[in-house]
């Protein structure tokens, strides 16, 4: 009966752990070294990490990704990237103004004659999108939409570890290599240039030369990557229609429209630290992670007082309890 | 309204004379004050107050959500958020509303586990369990409509999922769907019924406790002998303040577990794809339910066969209304006169059986059907080389490790040019969660089909004559065991 009991509790558990489990065979992100300041009951944000993070939206990401649900004056909010004591309010922010003033945006509101001005964005306006609409940004972007990056943090599982293993995790440049599939052709008249065909080729990957982070798992196969489509080992898909080698050990990840973004010294940072691709991937990451819940830290401070004051109550509900019950048998 | 004589007595003019108009006084003393208890309730008898606590909290961060929220789909998703962001504290709001959903479905189901075992089902007590089954239904409908609103990618098709299951059902099945939907497929006008039911329906549901009270204190509460009071000075306590204070130290106590999750682990319980705006045109690629309807969900989708005129949708429905339908009818399945399962030892073992047949259905509904349940006993996948051969499609398998591939890779080659051949991995035949799941939801069935037979030839212990002297026996049993205390 006891054995049977355990069996249930520990079936209990299996559910819960088996409720968030995670499809799709991806390579597991792994979290930095150091691990994420943030995390953790008593984690907070590194604040000068979020503003190198905020600097490599600014100039990397934001030319195709929106962040739709942000305001620049949450820039400026307690907590925030820009936050500074001396101005409670950020709309006030003399930074978030300047850092808002950076971006031009079609008014959302109209002027006293009725048209929609473009101007330098206020700290109470939302991030510039880069498209006017999703069709604008799916016919940039080759058919895919770049997604928002307002709260991709929570909309992954483990949403700034796999953030920043997506951004540094592309293949390194000696894993790929072109082949031939079509020679080129003159069409059988040397003289005509109308009927020549270009030579076909294809981009690889030889999979016996990546390295999936700190798994030492071994591919053996060829990748055949499509124009437009670029190999993640941690992008949720499968490899498998595109892999050269054996079906059943194809290598993890899928393919993503978006081409690797960060190059050593993509941004200059204003603070002096090297702009690497581990930095600035860790940085974006802790930004996104910030914005997409910007109270998480809130959230946990505000969390400890709760578990104190109700701790206290359990005991003395505990006493009460003792006290109240004792001359009754039961 | 309760079935105690009333210890009320007006003490001053005032309530003299609101005594002879309306015994409101009187009311809540003789209910909530002076109602004569068992008092030898476990701490698993702290669930109904637990769940009060449950519904209130669920009503009351519920009506300041609604102030906030924006039932329209373009504003939907971006209104959750702004919540989150710019409403002062509606972060935790709705993390408490979001996370108390689970934490009202976890006591729920401790609760009617409680009143399984104990045999709170049972005569007198047969309509006191049908409204907490109507409770609990109208909870499910509940969270399904509210899991609509966040607007979230699992949201939307979850919904699609659970709406198409009423177009199963013959004849009306369409226009049924089209009616619940507003339309021909999930629009604005979807998500603006599924907000004002969700708003209306938890208010059902505390009408449906009110009377769940008063069926309970009709006849009083059922305890784990089962034995019926019979001399209410020896075998209770006046609710007040024994049961209160009890109760709230159990209500603390699951408020801290609570919180844990509210503070430390909000979206541990969601899907991170709730987090992606809805957008029909993209299906997630694993459209799972909420937690608590796991189980119903493995039944769902456990029926894969037709079975005579009935195709397997259909089937699949039934089934999984009939998993709750069952709950209806249980007082009258159960055969035994024995209330308690303490008492029951044949039944006891099927008990606690049951439970692990529900986990395990959850376990099952979480999981993909196609997958194997115990993946280190499945074998390596099979290479299999399709091709064609004198204008015929043809196959060719390969079994084993790494020679395997290089078999079938020089097979291929050595194919004519015409062959146009390829290679895909079969996985080897095992044990996958759909046959787990078909296997658990005859177990499932069985339970209650069993309760009856069991009543009918079970040799039940012998009872106690009254809580008082089970209480009595079990001190002196303790007492005996350890004589140092």
């Amino acid at each position: 009966m006891k054995a049977f009991r355990i069996l249930t509790a520990g079936l209990a558990g299996l559910m819960i752990a088996a409720s968030a489990h995670a499809a799709g065979g991806a390579a597991h992100p792994h979290e930095p070294e150091e691990g994420w300041p943030f995390e953790g009951v008593t984690g907070q944000f590194d604040q000068a990490s979020l503003q190198r993070g905020y600097q490599v939206y600014q100039e990397v990401c934001s030319s195709c990704h929106s962040m739709k649900l942000l305001s620049y004056r949450n820039l400026g909010d307690p907590g925030g990237p820009f936050y500074d004591e001396a101005y409670p309010n950020p709309n006030d922010n003399p930074y978030v103004k300047a850092l808002a003033a950076q971006n031009e945006i079609l008014s959302p509101t109209p002027n006293e004659v009725g048209d929609y001005d473009f101007r330098p964005a206020t700290p109470a306006d939302t991030f510039r999108s880069p498209y006017a609409n999703d069709s604008a940004a799916r016919a940039a972007n080759g058919g895919a939409v770049p997604p928002d990056l307002s709260v991709i943090y929570k909309a992954r599982h483990d949403g700034a570890s796999y953030v920043y293993s997506l951004l540094a995790g592309y293949p390194d440049e000696d894993v790929f290599s072109e082949r031939v599939v079509a020679e080129a052709s003159d069409g059988g008249t040397p003289d005509d240039p109308s009927d020549d065909t270009p030579a076909e080729v294809q981009t690889v990957i030889d999979a016996s030369k990546l390295h999936i982070g700190h798994g030492d798992d071994h591919y053996e196969g060829y990748l055949i990557q499509n124009a437009g489509q670029y190999y993640n080992p941690y992008m949720p898909g499968d490899t498998v229609p595109q892999f050269e080698g054996d079906p059943r050990h194809a290598p993890p990840g899928g393919f993503l429209a978006m081409p690797p973004q960060l190059v050593p010294g993509r941004v200059e940072y204003s603070d002096g630290t090297e702009a690497t691709i581990d930095q600035m991937a860790y940085d974006v990451a802790q930004f996104l992670a910030w914005a997409g819940e910007p109270k998480q830290t809130n959230r946990k401070s505000l969390g400890l007082a709760v578990m104190v004051y109700f701790g206290i109550l359990a005991i003395l509900l505990w006493f009460s309890y003792k006290r109240i019950w004792r001359n009754v048998e039961h | 309204m309760s079935g105690h004589e009333s210890s009320y007595t007006p003490t001053n003019a005032f309530t003299k004379w609101l005594d002879t108009r309306l015994p409101l006084v009187r009311f809540a003393q003789d209910t909530a004050i002076n109602f004569p208890t068992p008092k030898n309730l476990n701490y698993w008898y702290t669930f109904g107050g637990i769940l009060a606590v449950c519904l209130v909290i669920q009503i009351l961060t519920g009506i300041i959500l609604a102030m906030h929220y924006e039932a329209s789909v373009d504003g939907a998703f971006a209104s959750v958020e702004r919540i989150m962001r710019d409403v002062p504290y509606g972060w935790l709001l709705r993390y408490i509303h979001a996370n108390g959903a689970s934490m009202f479905f976890l006591a729920v189901y401790i609760h009617m586990f409680r009143g399984l075992y104990y045999g709170s089902y049972k005569a007198p007590r047969e309509v006191l369990w049908i409204l907490g089954c109507v409770i609990y239904l109208l909870m499910m409908a509940t969270a399904f409509l509210g899991y609509m609103l966040p607007w979230g990618q699992m949201s939307y098709h979850g919904a699609n999922v659970i709406t198409s299951l009423f177009g199963a059902i013959p004849l009306i099945g369409e226009s049924l769907q089209t009616w619940i939907l507003g339309g021909p497929s999930i629009g604005n006008q979807t998500l603006q019924r599924f907000f004002s039911l969700h708003y209306l329906l938890p208010f059902m549901i505390a009408g449906a406790v009110i009377l769940h009270v008063w069926a309970l204190h009709v006849p009083g509460n059922n305890n784990p002998t089962g034995v019926e009071v019979q001399d209410v000075a020896k075998d209770t306590v006046p609710f007040h303040p024994y049961y209160t204070v009890k109760d709230a130290f159990a209500i603390v106590i699951f408020l801290i577990m609570f919180a844990v999750f509210v503070f430390y682990a909000p979206n541990v319980l969601g899907h991170a794809d709730n987090y992606i705006e809805a957008n029909p045109l993209v299906t997630p690629a694993h459209i799972v339910p909420e937690w608590y309807l796991l189980p119903f969900y493995a039944i769902l989708r456990a029926i894969t066969f037709d079975l005579g005129p009935i195709p397997a949708k259909l089937l699949g429905v039934i089934f999984m209304f009939a998993a709750i339908a069952v709950l209806f009818i249980l007082p009258w399945l159960d055969t035994s006169k024995v209330k308690s399962m303490r008492y029951r030892p044949v039944a006891k073992q099927f008990f606690f059986g049951f439970v692990a047949v529900c986990l395990l259905l959850g376990w099952c509904g979480a999981a993909n059907p196609d997958d194997a349940v115990i993946p280190a006993l499945q074998g390596d996948p099979k290479l299999v080389v399709s091709y064609t051969a004198d204008g015929q499609e043809a196959t060719s398998e390969y079994k084993g490790g790494g020679e395997a591939y290089i078999d079938a890779k020089r097979f291929m080659e050595s194919l004519p040019a015409d062959a146009n051949p390829s290679l895909s991995a079969v996985p080897a035949p095992t044990f996958m969660f759909r046959h787990f799941s078909l296997i658990l939801t005859f177990c499932y069935f069985g339970f209650f089909v069993l309760l009856f037979f069991l009543g009918l030839t079970e040799k039940p212990k012998e009872l106690p004559e009254s809580i008082h002297k089970s209480v009595l026996k079990r001190h002196k049993a303790s007492a005996s065991a350890v004589p140092a205390e």
